[in-house]
């Protein structure tokens, strides 16, 4: 294989990687702030209800913590590898990219990093407010960085604000840089999914452990926030991802041709619910389609015009994976709409009280804890591919930036990558499912270490979590 | 080169600031990536001892590498790709280690008991394939990328010493935050550590002007070597008053803190020397900091950014420190 392919497969590999966490941790460190929240406003009131917050908050926090983890250490890989698979990129457009990224450390990483410890392990050596607010550092930080880097990846996209002197990209108003036109929308629907992906496996592990009776003080309330909050955002999402469409349209028509598999301009466009776009032979095998039904999806009008992929001769994106990786997306959107929607109505008629639910609807959820990756990492998919061939839209070709380093190592550290990212994630599910099996036993097992610690060392609620 | 000219100073300022951000990252995730390579001579309380000691910290002292690395990116575009290009494979290697050693930190105190033991093992081959890996990296770059028989026994030498050194600071970082036993065992291990980190800094400092001319006649010629031997004989006099320490008994109570504080003296006046050795520029012989800068414009806007939050930086790091300061007890998730 060439060394384009294999650099871009690499990166593809490490960011669909990466990704999978920053997606949990920006949502989830705004929940803990509501769960510690929580735990504060009612623990005058009720001490049996603030105990399930504070068990919430606790548990949540070890998942925050090892998403945590497996995000940085990841991201540190990604700062390494822009250079080490596209040099040319930094060369052609590092006075942009380079303050974006340069911003993105300066200001968010160092804060999340810095204000990490403290959330994570300072309660009791700081005051009940530096902490809440060491929280609320955090999951602004992490907020921040999403950001930093969607101003960077929008501009790749729908690029703005910038003028070429010889070949090299210099910037004439960063407002417009920053700002750019895809921004608002990408911002917009990467924030959502976040949340939408933590709502999701805030209902799968709650379900789950409601089947094997474990967190019983917990588990009710956050699948009643997750719920909650999946069913509030879910058709927030998918206007925001119309609006998003609409603007793919405008600016960059080829994704959305090879997106829909549409290979000749034409009037009235059908919808294709399914079909296997052939790139050789500029064809769409085994067609199920809607008349007319994308020309009024995209143009809002029955015989509204949509461009082909014949306008954009050979400057387009490969059909195949963009038309089933959208198709996933959406597919997963509406599972997740039936889903909150049906399930917020259950859970409300049984008094939010997980355990008379039936049992196949708490599999169902159990079995959508992971949805929101999957739709996350298939809309990725859907504008990253989307963007080939260019690295910039319209501007700078992939293949021209790409390293020279010899196709064989890039191959092998490919390969190392590899393994150590599925063993990763395979390490990751298994402690996560143990942990929301036994959460009982891991506060037992603080309760032990607590005997053995001097005292004053650590905090009450600790205590009084291990063995209330 | 006008030094009231802002543009041309910039590339300075950034060498100036890559470097910092590089000698607190070595300082500071040594002393990490230290105590993970003694990890497999600690019984199983004291391995949470020592992980808890670091705990509240790795995380922030990983950022400056990023910093550091972000910095070579978007300051010095063309030194990146020549360097990470250099430097492809063991950099990939580096990457594996913090991934392996940074995942550790949290899957152990997470996983089934029967796991520990393994995240254990992979806490310490994390931290100890990162250590070699930035040994080789630094021999490599110190040396200007050279290609003869010479060169990749020069950085196989770094290699080496270099997780000496941080397995030293590692020691002195245990011996200041740790109690007990834990401690007594810590001042042993700097001990052990100091002689073969000694060698090798003099092995080093006596090859670097060998490999490289350049250095050579920086270092040796009148009258700048009288002015320059200051670094060598205060890094000398730091080092022995650091096995001095060692071996006294008030390191176990008031002095505890001071063979850490010596050993970042230490890496300061070697990188005080190191800066001298490659300055002007960026890959030895090769690259001058101003030919592989990036233009003003995107420098000056960075350089704001970095005025505004450095301070802030430094203000919670220290805020941080301060929060965790003294003896390490039982970390816990509350």
């Amino acid at each position: 294989m060439d060394a384009l392919i294999l650099a871009r497969m690499q990166f593809a590999a490490n960011i669909t990687f990466h990704i999978l966490f920053p997606t949990i941790s920006i949502g989830l460190a705004w929940l803990l702030l509501f769960f510690r929240w929580r735990w504060l406003t009612v623990r005058r009131a009720s001490a049996a209800a603030a105990q399930g917050w504070l068990d919430a908050y606790r548990f949540w926090t070890k998942v925050f913590a090892l998403t945590f983890a497996l995000g940085v250490v990841s991201g540190i890989t990604m700062s390494f590898q822009f250079g080490t698979n596209w040099p040319g990129f930094m060369e052609r457009v590092g006075d942009i990219a380079g303050p974006l990224l340069g911003y993105e450390v300066l200001t968010a990483f160092f804060l999340e990093a810095g204000f990490l410890g403290v959330m994570l392990f300072g309660h009791g050596k700081v005051s009940e407010k530096v902490h809440l607010m060491s929280t609320f550092l955090v999951a602004f930080g992490t907020t921040l960085s999403a950001f930093w880097i969607l101003a960077l990846n929008s501009w790749m996209q729908t690029p703005a604000g910038h003028e070429i002197v010889d070949g090299k990209f210099r910037v004439q108003d960063w407002a417009a840089v920053i700002f750019n036109p895809s921004f608002p929308y990408r911002f917009s629907h990467v924030l959502l999914a976040s949340a939408l992906t933590c709502a999701f496996l805030l209902v799968g592990v709650s379900a789950w452990q409601v089947l094997r009776k474990a967190a019983q003080r917990s588990a009710p309330g956050v699948m009643r926030v997750g719920l909650t909050l999946a069913a509030l955002l879910i058709p927030v999402q998918i206007f925001v991802g119309d609006l998003h469409g609409l603007n793919t349209l405008h600016h960059q028509p080829a994704k959305v041709a090879a997106m829909e598999g549409v290979w000749n301009t034409g009037r009235g466009v059908p919808l294709l619910l399914f079909a296997v776009p052939d790139a050789d032979r500029r064809m769409n095998h085994f067609e199920i389609k809607v008349p007319k039904l994308a020309s009024l999806i995209l143009t809002h009008e029955l015989d509204g015009e949509i461009k082909g992929l014949n306008t954009f001769a050979n400057a387009h994106p490969p059909p195949l994976p963009l038309f089933f990786a959208f198709r996933v997306m959406v597919g997963i959107g509406m599972l997740m709409l039936a889903t909150s929607w049906i399930g917020w109505w259950l859970l409300r008629r049984a008094r939010w009280q997980p355990a008379h639910l039936p049992r196949r609807v708490l599999w169902l959820f159990a079995a959508m804890t992971f949805s929101g990756w999957v739709a996350t990492v298939a809309g990725w998919y859907v504008t990253e591919i989307g963007r080939q061939p260019f690295i910039v839209h319209g501007l700078v070709r992939t293949a021209d930036v790409v390293s020279k380093v010899p196709s064989a190592m890039i191959g092998f550290t490919l390969a190392l990558y590899l393994l150590l990212y599925l063993a990763l994630i395979v390490a990751y599910l298994g402690v996560l499912k143990y942990m929301a099996e036994k959460p009982e036993e891991v506060l037992q097992v603080e309760a032990v270490e607590q005997a053995v610690t001097p005292p004053g060392a650590i905090t009450a609620p600790v205590v009084q979590g291990a063995t209330a | 080169m006008s030094w009231m000219n802002l543009d041309a100073a910039l590339p300075v300022i950034f060498m100036a600031l890559m470097g910092v951000s590089m000698l607190i990252y070595v300082i500071s995730d040594g002393y990490d990536l230290g105590v993970g390579m003694l990890m497999h001579r600690a019984t199983d309380a004291e391995k949470d001892v020592m992980i808890a000691s670091i705990g509240p910290f790795w995380d922030a002292n990983e950022t400056w590498l990023v910093l550091g690395v972000g910095i070579l990116l978007v300051a010095f575009p063309k030194a990146h790709g020549l360097v990470l290009g250099e430097l492809y494979l063991p950099v990939a290697l580096m990457l594996v280690g913090l991934t392996l050693r940074g995942v550790a930190f949290d899957f152990r105190v997470k996983a089934k008991d029967a796991h520990k033991q393994t995240w254990d093992r992979l806490f310490f081959a994390g931290s100890t394939l990162a250590a070699v890996a930035q040994g080789w990296m630094l021999g490599r770059y110190v040396s200007g990328f050279g290609s003869g028989w010479n060169y990749p026994l020069f950085a196989a030498a770094i290699a080496v010493a270099l997780p000496m050194a941080y397995v030293l600071v590692g020691a002195a970082w245990l011996v200041m935050k740790t109690e007990g036993d834990l401690q007594r065992r810590a001042v042993q291990w700097a001990r052990t550590a100091w002689a073969p980190m000694v060698g090798g800094l003099v092995l080093i400092s006596m090859a670097t002007p060998w490999v490289s001319v350049t250095v050579r006649e920086r270092w040796f010629s009148l009258p700048e070597i009288i002015a320059l031997m200051a670094i060598p004989l205060m890094t000398g006099a730091s080092l022995f008053a650091v096995l001095a320490v060692l071996k006294t008994k008030q390191v176990l109570g008031a002095l505890c803190w001071l063979p850490f504080v010596l050993l970042i003296l230490v890496f300061v006046l070697g990188f005080l020397g190191l800066a001298y050795s490659i300055y002007p520029y960026v890959v030895l012989d090769q690259l001058t900091i101003w030919q592989a800068a990036s233009g003003p414009a995107a420098l000056q806007v960075i350089l704001v950014g970095a005025c505004i939050s450095v301070p802030a930086i430094a203000g919670y790091t220290v805020f941080s420190y301060r929060v965790f300061r003294g003896k390490t007890g039982e970390l816990k998730y509350a």
